[in-house]
């Protein structure tokens, strides 16, 4: 049974579909690529999957205890708690908190303090603290942002923040990591550590990692399995190695046959 | 329940809608072209009373001279307004406006109140009360005056934003400002402009009022600024025939719940409404929804 | 452990200081029966700023509404005190009220806040105004619109500074805890927070009914310190009042909120006979602190003990340096 379910998933805006009959399926501890030129739908599939927006047709399923439960129409908020977590396409980092409180929000649906217990500052919540301070800081330290934990999200460079981002949406413990162009904005060797890094999460965290990205290397260099979508169309899915040849996918992006 | 008194209250009801209409005119067309709620739109209109009844009991204009004159002033106000307070705001964030918003309010509230004391004042007879009977049905000629005088006005507006080349740039600026000014406008000027034209229908309000009740004091823009913010709302906030809608709508709603004999809560209604509507429906009846781009 | 235990000394020695000092003001003859309704209002109005601040600083979600929740529990202390006037029976008013401010602002608040940034300070501008209105239509039971007199006084100056204290304790402990934070990362931005499993109506609303049960509290509290009250005195004026002392003092900063209220009660002592000029020169602030400090005179910033003991320390450190050096050379 696969891990996440996505069956004949529409979203319509007014006229416009801008997600149409998509079918998808992803499994453990896999690296999904999600591509297609700009305006294909591709965020606009995060955000249905996660929960910001509703489908307006279709079905989503996660697999939960041996069963598969519809998310469709869940919250965003309950969806993070049930494993999907994500990263923004432009940095939605909590600018005026610290990169630590950032980490720590993340972390709170899951290890939540009892109301009576921080108002009267029993000990139990000082425990709790300490705990989910430790927790939040051995997180930075994989990522190299433990020097920075109380420097405030906004002070940040923007290589670190895009770090923060990924180390916030690790943080609620998913199942399913979506990224939303990670790589946006960066030179080759910030890619490459990227690229690195992305490889190390899905090994040290055994999860499943969907990736958006414009990067061809990266995409082709990491992920085991790619979906190609334009205007809101699934019109390929394979092996990297299969969609770089794929005509299809050519035109798409190239816009035409190339004659020679 | 009185028939008679009913079909009374509606016809009032009508009066009161014009009114709120050309209040709602205002904040809707900042609203629209700078997403603002123009807090101290009630402030204008209050002026555009006190302007009114300066002019003709001071200068001794007759009531037309004295309405256009008090429209010219107040839109000098509105625009000077958007100048010093507004403008510099424009990149803030939506709370920083609306607090500045509130802030001229009462900065205008209490200017008055020092300069010229709270007490109200009588507005001065411009134009004699005259009482006309249809059937059972009475109207003065204020309140005929009053519509007419609305009705005309909401078609100039009309024109003025159809066929013009600022009208235009107002719908423009409006839709995308960034986009605007690319092609050519000058969206300070536009946005100037209209400040201008809502602070002018306010003015007129205001002196209508004067008028009608003989008296104006310098909190009197206080309430109405607010109904016909939920006017606006009602309508659909940002569409100019909205306005004019939820004005008549809110006139009617308010008189009919005097009608029915619950005239102590006949505010508490309009606020109520305005919630169910910004819950149910907040792109009012004539809207459209617009959903935030993640 | 041991390190939070003693910020905590540190702090309630710090309280205790305060009184103490009041206590010298009273006994030294400085505060006089017409400075004491200074020093009571700067009370009040920590209690109702520290609310305010909590629902729009740190939730990040625009309420006008305060001034109602005041009237609720200024008229709820009232009639029951005039009642049964014993401290029982003002307790048991504060109560009622609490109780009543909590569910009305459950209730309003759960559809209500789904609204953002001007629509929501409308709405909740209207709300306040509702229920000022039914107020004013109770009957006998709160007299209309000419209120309710001869209301037994109640309240003194340790008694405030002690319901100032607890306030201020339950907001500030909600503030620095993972409910706390979750708050703050709505207001930061609301999507981000949703999406990183913070259920962003839970905390908004238990936000607004903070605010809503401490504002009436201070209702409660003015009511039985003025001993009259009427519906005029909880309209918007009232919940610009608070606003004032919020944008003043820094949207999001608790440290502000105290400070403004001192400085900005004993300006209106200073400014009493002055009137409408008064509020022209505070409507004028408002606009100036909007343009060049939209985040308030002291924005974010926020005294904290640790930073203090930390600077204390480090003069100390400095200091035993220095004197080490000059003994050596």
């Amino acid at each position: 049974m696969s891990l996440l379910n996505v069956k004949n998933l529409t979203k319509n805006f007014g006229g416009l579909a801008a997600v149409s009959n998509v079918t998808m399926t992803f499994e453990p501890n896999e690296l999904v690529g999600l591509i297609g030129p700009n305006g294909a739908g591709k965020t606009t599939l995060f955000n249905l999957l996660t929960g910001v927006y509703e489908p307006s047709e279709g079905l989503i399923t996660i697999e939960r205890s041996g069963k598969q439960q519809t998310i469709n129409g869940l919250k965003p908020y309950k969806i993070a708690d049930l494993g999907l977590g994500r990263t923004f396409q432009n940095i939605r980092l909590f600018k005026d908190l610290t990169v630590l409180d950032n980490v720590l929000i993340a972390m709170n649906s899951k290890n939540s303090e009892s109301f009576l217990s921080s108002i009267l500052r029993l000990p139990d919540f000082y425990k709790k603290e300490a705990q989910l301070q430790a927790q939040a800081a051995e997180l930075l330290a994989i990522f190299n942002l433990q020097d920075q934990a109380l420097a405030l999200a906004k002070n940040l460079s923007y290589g670190q923040q895009r770090r923060l981002e990924i180390v916030r949406a690790l943080a609620t413990k998913p199942k399913v990591l979506f990224l939303d162009e990670p790589a946006a904005g960066m030179n080759p060797q910030e890619t490459q550590e990227l690229t690195q890094l992305i490889r190390k999460i899905q090994k040290d965290f055994k999860l499943t990692i969907v990736l958006i990205e414009h990067d061809m290397s990266l995409v082709m260099d990491v992920c085991q399995r790619i979906y190609v979508l334009e205007y809101g169309r699934l019109i390929a899915h394979g092996l990297p190695d299969e969609i770089k040849n794929n005509p299809q996918v050519i035109e798409a992006y190239l816009g035409g046959e190339l004659t020679c | 329940m009185d028939g008679q008194l009913l079909v009374q209250q509606l016809v009032n009801g009508l009066f009161l809608g014009s009114i709120y209409a050309l209040l709602a005119l205002g904040y809707t067309m900042v609203y629209g072209i700078i997403k603002l709620i123009n807090f101290a739109h009630g402030e204008i209109y209050m002026i555009g009373g006190f302007l009114g009844y300066f002019f003709i009991n001071h200068l001794k204009l007759g009531f037309f001279p004295a309405l256009i004159l008090a429209m010219a002033g107040a839109a000098i106000v509105g625009v000077l307004i958007e100048l010093l307070a507004y403008r510099p705001l424009r990149k803030s964030t939506r709370i920083a406006a609306l607090i500045t918003a509130i802030g001229v309010s009462f900065l205008l509230q209490n200017s008055m109140i020092y300069f010229f004391g709270p007490d109200k004042r009588s507005f001065p007879q411009a134009i004699k009360h005259v009482s006309y009977n249809f059937g059972f049905i009475q109207v003065s000629n204020i309140q005929l005056l009053i519509l007419a005088t609305a009705v005309i006005l909401m078609i100039v507006l009309q024109l003025i934003i159809k066929k013009t080349k600022m009208g235009k740039a107002m719908r423009a600026v409006s839709v995308d400002a960034d986009a605007a000014q690319l092609m050519g406008i000058n969206v300070n000027r536009t946005i100037s402009f209209t400040f201008a034209l809502g602070s002018a229908l306010a003015a007129a309000a205001g002196i209508l009022i004067g008028l009608y009740y003989n008296s104006i004091d310098p909190m009197m823009g206080v309430v109405p600024g607010l109904k016909s913010f939920v006017a606006a709302v009602l309508g659909g906030i940002g569409i100019i025939p909205g306005a004019a809608l939820g004005g008549f709508v809110i006139g009617l709603l308010e008189t009919f719940t005097i009608a029915i004999g619950f005239s102590e809560y006949k505010d508490a209604l309009v606020y109520a409404l305005l919630i169910v509507i910004l819950l149910i429906r907040p792109a009012g009846i004539l809207g459209k929804n617009l959903k935030e781009k993640v | 452990m041991k390190k939070n235990l003693k910020y905590n000394a540190l702090w309630l020695l710090f309280a205790v200081v305060i009184y103490g000092l009041i206590y010298l003001l009273y006994f030294t003859g400085v505060i006089t029966p017409f400075t004491e309704y200074t020093l009571i209002m700067i009370g009040i109005n920590i209690i109702l700023a520290l609310g305010l601040n909590l629902i729009i600083g740190f939730a990040g979600q625009f309420s006008l509404g305060h001034a109602g929740f005041m009237a609720i529990g200024a008229y709820s202390a009232s009639i029951l005190s005039i009642k049964f006037p014993t401290m029982g029976g003002f307790f048991l008013g504060i109560l009622v009220g609490m109780v009543i401010a909590g569910i009305i602002a459950l209730v309003v608040g759960l559809p209500t806040l789904r609204l953002k940034g001007d629509y929501l300070a409308i709405a909740t501008l209207g709300i306040s105004e509702i229920i000022r209105i039914v107020i004013i239509n109770m009957g006998t039971l709160t007299n209309g619109p000419a209120g309710l007199f001869g209301i037994p006084p109640m309240v003194n100056w340790p008694l405030i500074f002690g319901f100032v204290a607890v306030v201020s304790l339950v907001i500030i402990n909600y503030i620095r805890s993972g409910a706390g934070r979750a708050t703050q990362a709505i207001r930061e931005d609301e999507i981000a927070a949703e999406s990183m499993g913070v259920n962003t109506t839970k905390y908004k609303v238990i936000a607004f009914i903070i605010g809503a049960v401490t504002a009436s509290v201070a209702g409660a509290l003015y009511a039985s310190y003025i001993q009259t009250i009427t519906p005029k005195d909880f309209g918007f004026m009232k919940s610009i009042d608070i606003l004032i002392i919020v944008v003043f003092g820094g949207i999001g900063s608790v440290s502000g909120t105290f400070v403004a209220a001192i400085v900005l009660g004993i300006l209106n002592m200073l400014l009493q006979d002055a009137g409408a000029l008064r509020m022209i020169i505070y409507a004028l602030a408002l606009i100036v602190i909007m343009i060049y400090k939209p985040g308030g005179l002291l924005g974010t910033w926020e005294f904290s003990m640790k930073g203090f003991v930390t600077r204390v320390n480090k003069k100390e450190e400095t200091a035993d340096v220095s004197t080490k050096r000059e003994k050596s050379n």
